[in-house]
């Protein structure tokens, strides 16, 4: 039998920094299959990007397991696998002397293994992947001197460049327009297609509800974790435990979306 | 000058120690500056002085000659262990380790001085830098470090570029752990490296001032390396030649011209001959 992509075993995280402790994650349970596009939501604060974190190695958990492919995170080596869209990848782009031709080839560096260098196939597929979000005529341009949204479309190319085959996104589309976020999720759905493994974080309920397989809501617990169809048909006072405050889904003639 | 460069053997070797430092310090400085580090250059010179005065006080104490470079080399290498083991333990105020390794390489460097007397002549020459003072070994020890660094930045140029673009997106792809490690003391190496020529008080000048001007015209990360060799150069070689005809210790000159090809560069920005102008124009 296949392993599961993602296995997440009683995890649990508390930040503590000198004085202070602050609970971030209890006892999380959720397993991810090849090929799945799920959708991680909750209010600020949930622990969402934690979350992230902990299964990309970024932080170590104090509690419970994960495992990738079966392989817990210590023996996984396989990184050029994944495609990661952090949350503050926008804030720390200011000011630094790369173009955004540099900025995407980086995407490769794990694929590409040390003491080699970037060649003529490496530049097809950079070409390939900023014709893909739209970004070919910035190739040559200062980072710095980008505008939100076309940086978010940068850090997306990067992710997407080494063809991986798990993708983790962060609210990857926060200051992209309407025209590119359809565009996103387009390229999202042809990957998906090529049963590449979807993890997104995100606000945007309606396109949750539109486009993935599945939803996990987490706040501090993972509250819910089921279809989509299952999350659509969650009732308001669900909604509202998990928000901590009254939510509904709405619907309107073509799509879904949330409000209080 | 160019008369002496054939005459005396000294003018040779600290003018083939000048272009190379005037290499090898750009090059890592670019790395230094944008992963604003630039502090942590000044602390490690600080250090090597330490090791320097130690090498002259054991070179006396035990009536050998030990070239102080080397202890300066094995003191700064330490130091960068050091304040890469400090800047663990201070998480949040990761600047902290500068100045506690700063004072430890100068107390160190007071320490031995008291110890050796009479090295107050020698000592000018490594804090502002000396043209008659590079020896054969001198050169030899710097040429092999002007190896070392290159072949560091050929062979890890992608991984440094990603560790200092994004450090948690190196972490992720599990590559800035050693990198960050070998970066330390390859900074080290060049900072030991460009002592003999611009002095320990300004040898992090060298390695900032032409990436500084270097960034106000530049766009690329490539280009920056490039210009910021290529300023450096500049400065050395008419560091070196103000140095000789002037009798002026090369660091004061050196460090001179950098500030003056740094406020041209900004002068020519602001007139406007932007960032964008030149890529567009280097394309
Ligand atoms: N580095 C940190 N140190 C201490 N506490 C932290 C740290 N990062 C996050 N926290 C705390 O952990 C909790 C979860 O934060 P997290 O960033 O995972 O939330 P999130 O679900 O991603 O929120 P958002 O929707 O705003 O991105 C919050 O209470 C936050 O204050
Ligand atoms: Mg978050």
């Amino acid at each position: 039998m296949e392993h599961p992509i993602f296995e997440i075993k009683n995890l649990s995280y508390t930040y503590k920094d000198k004085m202070e402790t602050t609970p971030a994650l209890r006892d999380i349970n959720l397993k991810i299959d090849k090929g799945d596009f799920v959708a991680l939501v909750g209010p600020n604060g949930s622990g969402k990007t934690t979350l992230i974190k902990l299964i990309l190695g970024v932080i170590k958990p104090q509690n419970g397991e994960i495992l990738i492919n079966g392989k817990s995170l210590k023996n996984f080596d396989a990184w050029q696998e994944v495609g990661y869209v952090s949350q503050k990848s926008n804030s720390f782009s200011k000011g630094f002397p790369a173009t955004v031709r540099e900025v995407v080839l980086s995407g490769l560096t794990k694929e590409k293994g040390l003491l080699r260098r970037f060649g003529k196939k490496d530049r097809k597929k950079l070409d390939d992947v900023l014709e893909l979000l739209n970004i070919s005529g910035l190739k040559e341009k200062n980072i710095s001197l980008l505008s939100g949204g076309q940086t978010q479309r940068v850090f997306i190319a990067r992710a997407l460049i080494s063809d991986p085959s798990i993708l983790v996104l962060d609210e990857p589309t926060v200051g992209i327009d309407a025209r590119h976020v359809k565009e996103f999720y387009d390229v999202l759905l042809r990957l998906k297609e090529k049963s590449v493994t979807i993890l997104l974080v995100t606000h945007d309920i309606g396109v949750v509800v539109d486009h993935a397989d599945e939803v996990a809501c987490l706040n501090e617990h993972l509250h819910f974790h089921g279809t989509n169809q299952e999350f659509k048909n969650l009732g308001e006072a669900e909604l509202s435990k998990i928000y901590g405050f009254p939510l509904q889904l709405v619907s309107h003639d073509h799509e879904r979306e949330c409000c209080s | 000058m160019i008369h002496a460069l054939l005459e005396y053997d000294f003018m040779r070797f600290s003018f083939l120690s000048g272009l190379i430092v005037g290499l090898i310090a750009p090059l890592i400085g670019t790395f230094i500056v944008i992963r604003r580090l630039s502090l942590i250059a000044d602390a490690l010179s600080h250090v090597t002085l330490g090791g320097i005065t130690f090498g002259v006080y054991i070179s006396s104490v035990m009536g050998t000659t030990i070239n102080p470079l080397i202890t300066g080399i094995m003191f700064s290498v330490a130091g960068a262990l050091g304040i890469e083991r400090l800047r663990t333990v201070y998480k949040h105020y990761q600047e902290l380790a500068i100045p506690i390794i700063m004072s430890l390489g100068i107390a160190l460097s007071v320490l031995f001085l008291s110890l050796a007397d009479g090295f107050n002549q020698d000592l000018f020459g490594y804090l502002f830098g000396s043209i008659s003072a590079v020896s054969i070994s001198d050169l030899i020890l710097i040429a092999v470090i002007g190896i070392v660094v290159l072949l560091f930045i050929y062979l890890f140029y992608k991984e440094m570029l990603l560790v200092s673009f994004d450090e948690e997106y190196a972490n992720v792809m599990n590559i800035s752990r050693w990198i960050h490690f070998m970066f330390i003391i390859v900074v080290a190496l060049v900072i030991s490296a460009s002592m003999r020529i611009v002095g320990i008080l300004l040898v992090s000048a060298l390695m900032t001032l032409p990436v500084a001007a270097a960034m106000r015209v530049t766009s690329s990360f490539r280009q920056l390396m490039i210009v910021s060799v290529i300023l450096g150069e500049a400065a050395v070689i008419a560091g070196l030649f103000l140095s000789f005809y002037l009798n002026i210790s090369p660091g004061g000159t050196i460090v001179l011209v950098s500030i003056l090809i740094l406020l041209v560069t900004i002068l020519l920005d602001r007139i406007g001959v932007s960032k964008n102008d030149t890529a567009t124009g280097s394309v």
